[in-house]
């Protein structure tokens, strides 16, 4: 363009006048205004819920595309569903960025295989990888199938292979993976609940029947003190907290938090009190001792519904000296829990004495037992304050009337420990003294990790377990009648409902689900078909199995072991040990790549590890129709919005694929122990994809006939849905997968998938929302929220109540509905003797109450009650691990573990948006340590066990106290988990490099929240691998 | 959408004499509430404000804090600021969500130079209307809050819209709803502040004498107000200012002077027209419009021959003419 001298001064001239007009306001146009258009109009809307933690929040998936034939659909924005009664509306930070998971870059998009001593993947077709992983299977299988043990009995198990199934897959993929892996007779079949809620499942359902959150997350609004100890729900859970908000802020609720850090559960709390970690059972046996010795007792819900009056046997017994209880046998590192029973009377019920007078019912032995536990004795074991620990006490004092309730939130600060068991059983015990189990705003709420770990560990993904807490025959039970008898316990009462006394009728269920009509009373509906097992073959021995060569395939399905084991580094050497390993995941796993180099956070050499591993992309939740149970036990269903992208597949389909091409071989080749795989049930109209509705039907179950009542009518006809396991028969009559799930898909519809908000009482029960098991009941044992003769102890609370004829209320009665109050019957249905168990019997393997021991890596050396016995007496620890411990005098930090708000495990290191808002790793670490240290904030560090180090930039804070414990300062490093170095976070160390390779004694838990750690400064610089 | 040029009430560097039509004036003011006293910290609003707003900020590092993104950036509307503070002998973790407060009398509106840059809606909203900013950087120095970040990539302002894109459509912003604590409460301004007295009831039970709202007058009061538990020391939350004021520069350059600049520009024009009026228009000679018309055309010519590649461009290069 060009001008001419004069045209370029006219131009100038008027561009001058025009700005200077303009600038001055003068201008006589107006700009146009507008807002951002809405971008969700017209997209598609599909209600799902959160993939990451046990909340279960409502997540409403928008995508493009309406569906049309030519449109393909892509989900492009999510956000909280408003209905959802728990989360409503809201999402936390993982959930709010999951669409930056779901449409993660990194996502595995193509099958890959990993040839052995190579160091990359290749591409490989679904049927080259399918047919190969099939054939490795075989071969290890025919190789190493036991059919007899050693004394000749039939055991039919496979001990070679490992499966892992992730705590995040549905229901639905959980039991196809279960009905396969037990039908090649695996035996090392677990989830994600074995590294964490365990010890939930242990202790609590030894305590009160089931191990189960108590409550629900709703019902956290009606409590008047709120415990979080043992856990961080703002940080862990932080739309279920939104209920602890609630109860703080329109319930006068006290928010108490105790915890090694003042975390974000602190920082909204009332009080905040520093803990010692580990120390917990001191601090909970402290307040049982402060209760009973100020009367702080509900003593009408004492007698009526825990065993404080039932007589124990003469021959039990417990040492102060020597920290042992009767029956220990030091060789063997087991006890023998004889002694820990009841006395009984001739009929073989429990003798009691409700004056509670008799020196040795429980209520005196408890006495006995904790005297010990002085506020002194406590402010030199934990490092907690006197007057801190006072003030809990009496906190949860005034919660023993009946109009007030204290509730517990805890989660993996408890579970993980050598005793983590018994901390949870310490607080259980002293919410029975208090009357605030089965009430409302009451109970012991386990707040679980995984979105589906509850629902995976009903579904029974446990080694020697089967669905719904049945338990897989062990090799000594021969028999089905005997392994029924040994199973099926007796009433401790004369009108005990004894609940497991249907022990028959829910395993014959399961075996016809399982054999459909291959099961028959004359094969004892396929009793040898299962394995029996010799001992528990959790991942941490399984872990083992690999390091000693004992193992030669491992199927890891969303499952991360490499970061989630204790000792990554002899984790890594185990795997580098296998034949093959299969991952079956959505992203990229440390696991999966355990064989590449990458650099100081993973340094190997490719060329030295000859495992095979295959990578095959699945679906993530987004993707699927399903359900996943959150932490009370909702079973929701959710909807999928998209397909899986390129060639991923389903769950079930990529399972049902293996095992379909598996059964094809063995009718080709022949092999040992091919009964059950053949007759393993397989009603599925396309054979290669069985339908999420499909296995939910089967898990729920159907009457195999015609079932009918005591007057000869027929109740359901054969072929239909069954209602609820009360229709269950030991007769072959009816099927049912997952027996406490009978009741989620009847012929009504599927009622997991209900979503009606409403909530009458107000009081938080939303009885239309989806499912809960049992039998859609909120609130575990609400029978003990009435008094003996049935009346409410607080018509405010009302949950159920006996109105002459039967038990109505606000709640579905976790009770027989039309048991009178006047049969006496206890409220726990689930234990044999109907009572919340102060004295847990020979329920645990540790002891029936529970005693302070030190970690396995104590800072303090010793055990101040007892110094001959340090650590718990029965954990089972293996001599190469024992000697990888680390000593106080060269570790002299307490190292603990932990996750943080902004990320979910080594998930989100591959979305963008949770990449963003925490990118780097780090520890913490006191103003205190860090001046001894010479540690600034941001300076890189290293911290080091005695089993690996990792490297992280520094967070000094005030945050994190020095306590004082047994005249020792007590300093503690905080060590987050999350990060890995396959993310989009800045490559990082697995933690668990420093962590040691043992577990709580009951369920094998690992130690991961106190072991021993150095710390030194490494550089000032930003880069740290 | 259902938010258009009569709902504005006020528009950058446009005079009062012509003023953006403002007839729907008769609205709900509508504000957000930060709940600091029930803050976790824990950034899901940052999140879903970044995933609502099609927001990526850059993957950074970790300096030693929990602060990240470390700051306010153009693809960074909102962060979180922790505080490790002492009061009365009590330690506490104060966490505060920062980002626009959509003030009465916003500074960054006063100051912008560029006409309908920056608008407030009738309910109260503050918005960038980021295709007319020259990208001057006077909203942010206008700011008593230091909130607008200029992006290095487009050279132009960004900030919080208060989700005005949701708000039209009777939705809350995406970080109210996803609150998990309920820490961020919205509503009309009106609730808003009924709720904030029953909040601030409860905390002066809890011990908290001087908890109160942050709604500071000297902006006119905000559309985006805290709940503080020490509403005396604003300061201690992370530097939230004790008193904030627009700038005295920002305020004489828009105020005071803007007058003078314009009493000045209209006797700058007088004297053209008085000097038009008293000599006359300046003469052009024919010759001189000849010659230089000759002269063009050979510079013309000249300059097609060196650049000219195709006749296409030619063309174009007459078709300009």
């Amino acid at each position: 363009m060009l001008f001419n001298r004069r045209q370029f001064f006219k131009i100038c001239a008027g561009g001058m006048a025009g700005t200077t007009v303009a600038t001055l306001g003068f201008s006589p146009n107006v700009a146009l205004a507008q807002t951002r258009q809405y971008k969700l109009l017209r997209s598609s809307e599909t209600r799902n819920n959160c993939t990451y933690c046990s909340v279960g929040c409502g997540m409403l998936l928008y995508s493009r595309g309406d569906g049309a034939k030519n449109a393909v659909s892509s989900i492009f924005h999510v956000e909280g569903d408003p209905d959802h009664p728990v989360s409503r509306g809201s999402l936390c930070p993982k959930g709010a960025g999951v669409l930056d998971y779901i449409k993660s870059e990194n996502r595995v998009k193509y099958p890959q295989y990993r040839a052995p001593g190579s160091d990359k993947w290749q591409s490989i077709s679904w049927d080259e990888a399918i047919d190969r992983i099939a054939r490795l299977m075989k071969a290890d299988r025919d190789k190493n199938f036991i059919a007899q043990n050693e004394q000749g009995n039939t055991v039919n198990r496979w001990t070679t292979t490992g499966w892992l199934v992730t705590s995040a897959a549905s229901n639905e993929t959980g039991w196809l993976a279960f009905k396969v892996a037990r039908a090649l007779g695996m035996l090392s079949l677990e989830t994600q609940a074995r590294v964490c809620h365990g010890p939930s499942v242990s202790s609590l359902a030894a305590t009160y029947g089931r191990g189960a959150m108590t409550n629900n997350w709703n019902d956290i609004k009606n409590a008047d003190v709120i415990i979080v100890m043992g856990g961080n729900a703002a940080e862990a859970h932080p739309v279920g907290f939104k209920w602890a908000m609630e109860a703080k802020i329109h319930n006068g609720a006290e928010l108490i938090a105790i915890d090694p850090r003042f975390q974000r559960t602190a920082s909204v709390a009332d009080l905040y009190v520093p803990i010692r970690s580990g120390s917990d059972i001191t601090f909970l046996l402290g307040i049982i001792n402060y209760l009973i010795s100020h009367n702080d007792v509900n003593y009408d819900y004492l007698i009526t519904h825990t065993n404080a009056s039932l007589i124990v046997r003469e021959d039990f017994n417990f040492d102060e000296n020597q920290g042992l209880f009767s029956g220990y046998d030091e060789n063997t590192r087991h006890y023998d829990t004889t002694s820990w029973y009841y006395e009984l009377d001739e009929k073989g019920y429990a003798l009691r004495d409700e004056t509670l007078q008799h020196p040795r019912c429980v209520w005196n032995l408890l006495k006995k037992h904790v005297h010990r536990y002085t506020p002194e004795v406590v402010n030199n074991i934990t490092g907690s304050s006197v007057e801190h620990f006072i003030h809990v006490c009496q906190s949860l004092a005034s919660t023993k009337t009946n109009n007030r309730a204290a509730t517990f939130l805890y989660a993996l600060g408890w579970t993980q420990h050598s005793y983590g068991t018994q901390i949870i059983r310490t607080a259980a015990m002293i919410q029975l003294l208090l009357g605030n189990i089965g009430v409302m705003g009451g109970g012991i709420n386990a707040l679980r990790g995984h979105s589906n770990i509850q629902g995976l560990t009903d579904v029974g993904l446990l080694s020697n377990r089967l669905p719904a807490y049945l338990e897989l025959p062990k090799d000594s039970q021969l028999t089905l009648e005997q392994y029924l008898t040994e199973k099926t316990p007796k009433p401790l009462g004369p009108s005990e409902v004894n609940f497991w006394g249907n022990y028959p009728k829910f395993f014959v269920s399961f075996m016809k689900s399982m054999y459909g009509e291959k099961a028959t009373a004359e094969n004892s509906w396929g009793f040898d078909w299962l394995p029996k097992w010799d001992k528990t073959y959790d991942v941490l021995q399984f872990s083992k199995m690999m390091r000693d060569g004992q193992a030669n395939g491992f199927i890891c399905q969303g499952f991360n072991p490499l970061a989630a084991l204790p000792d990554k580094n002899a984790v890594r050497e185990g795997l580098s040990k296998l034949k093959f390993l299969v991952s079956i995941d959505p992203m990229p796993t440390e696991t999966a790549v355990f064989w590449q180099n990458h650099g100081e956070s993973n340094d190997v050499d490719p060329s030295q590890i000859q495992t095979e591993v295959f990578r095959l992309p699945a679906n993530c939740f987004a993707e699927e129709n399903g359900t996943i149970v959150n932490s009370s036990r909702l079973l929701q269903w959710h909807w999928a919005a998209a397909t899986p992208p390129a060639q991923a597949k389903y769950d079930p389909e990529i399972i049902a694929r293996i095992f379909l091409r598996i059964k094809e071989l063995y009718l080709e080749e022949g092999g040992p122990g091919q009964e059950p795989i053949h007759n393993l049930s397989w009603n599925y109209s396309i054979p290669n994809e069985p339908s999420a509705e499909e296995l939910a039907k089967d898990y729920n179950g159907y009457a195999l006939a015609d079932l009918k009542d005591d007057n000869g009518n027929i109740t359901v006809k054969k072929g239909q849905l069954l209602s609820g396991f009360a229709q269950l028969k030991a007769d072959g009559t009816t099927s049912s997968g997952i027996w406490i799930f009978c009741g989620c898909w009847t012929e009504q519809g599927n009622q997991m998938a209900r979503r009606d908000p409403t909530d009458p009482s107000g009081k938080g029960i939303h009885a239309g929302w989806a499912w809960a098991w049992p039998m859609n009941r909120r609130i575990l044992y609400n029978r003990a929220s009435a008094d003996a003769n049935g009346k409410a102890y607080d018509q405010n609370k009302l949950l159920i109540e006996w109105n002459g004829n039967q038990w109505t209320g606000n709640d579905i009665p976790d009770f027989p509905t039309t048991l009178s109050p006047d049969t006496k019957a206890g409220a726990f249905i689930m234990n044999n003797d109907g009572l919340g168990g102060l004295f847990c019997l020979n329920r645990l393997v540790d002891g029936p109450f529970p005693e302070h021991y030190e970690p396995f890596e104590t800072p303090i050396n010793t055990n101040p009650l007892h110094p001959k016995q340090i650590h718990s007496p029965a954990v089972r620890i293996f001599d190469e691990d024992l000697v990888r411990l680390g000593k106080a005098e060269q570790f002299p930090y307490v190292g603990t573990t932990y996750s943080i708000t902004e990320h979910f495990h080594f998930w989100t290191q591959h979305a963008r948006l949770n990449a963003i808002i925490q990118p780097q790793q780090f520890i913490e670490i006191s103003e205190n340590l860090a001046k001894q240290k010479g540690i600034k904030v941001g300076d890189t560090v290293k911290v080091s066990s005695n089993r690996g180090y990792i490297k992280a930039k520094a967070v000094v804070t005030k945050r994190l106290p020095t306590l004082t414990v047994d005249g020792k300062q007590i300093e503690t490093i905080g060590i987050p988990i999350v990060w890995g170095f396959t993310g989009q976070t800045q490559k990082g160390f697995l933690v668990n490099g420093l962590t040691p390779h043992l577990g709580d004694a009951n369920s094998q838990t690992p130690e991961y929240k106190t072991f021993l750690v150095n710390i030194e400064k490494v550089s000032s610089e930003t880069s740290i691998a | 959408m259902s938010l258009q040029t009569q709902d504005i009430i006020k528009r950058s560097a446009t005079n009062r004499l012509t003023p953006a039509p403002k007839a729907r004036e008769f609205q709900q003011e509508v504000a957000k509430l930060i709940d600091v006293t029930t803050c976790i910290g824990c950034k899901a609003c940052q999140v879903a404000c970044s995933e609502w707003n099609d927001l990526r900020a850059e993957i950074s590092d970790t300096v030693g804090v929990y602060d990240n993104p470390r700051d306010l950036a153009p693809k960074a509307w909102t962060v979180m600021r922790y505080s490790e503070v002492e009061v009365d002998g009590h330690f506490q973790w104060l966490i505060r969500k920062d980002g626009c407060m959509h003030c009465s009398d916003p500074g960054c509106l006063k100051s912008c130079p560029a006409e309908g840059a920056i608008i407030q809606y009738a309910n109260g909203i503050v918005d960038f209307q980021s295709e007319h900013c020259i990208g001057c950087g006077y909203c942010v120095a206008g700011c008593p809050f230091n909130i607008p970040r200029i992006s290095k990539e487009d050279n132009r302002a960004y900030k919080c819209t208060l989700c005005v894109d949701r708000i039209a459509v009777g939705q809350e912003p995406a970080c109210v709803k996803t609150c998990p604590t309920g820490a961020i409460h919205f509503g009309t301004k009106e609730d808003m502040i009924t709720y904030a007295d029953e909040r601030i009831v409860d905390l002066k039970n809890r011990g908290f004498q001087n908890a109160g709202l942050y709604n500071p007058q000297q902006v006119g009061g905000t559309h985006v107000m805290y709940v503080l538990h020490h509403a005396n020391q604003p300061s201690l939350y992370h530097g939230l200012p004790n008193n904030p004021h627009i700038s005295e520069i920002v305020k004489f350059w828009k105020g005071a002077w803007k007058p003078i600049s314009a009493a000045a520009f209209v006797a700058t024009f007088a004297g053209l027209v008085f000097h038009y009026m008293a000599v006359g228009p300046i003469e052009v000679e024919e010759d001189d419009v000849e010659r230089e018309k000759e002269f063009e055309h050979q510079a013309r010519k000249a300059f097609h021959a060196k650049n000219a590649k195709t006749t296409s461009t030619i063309i174009e290069e007459n078709r300009h003419e």
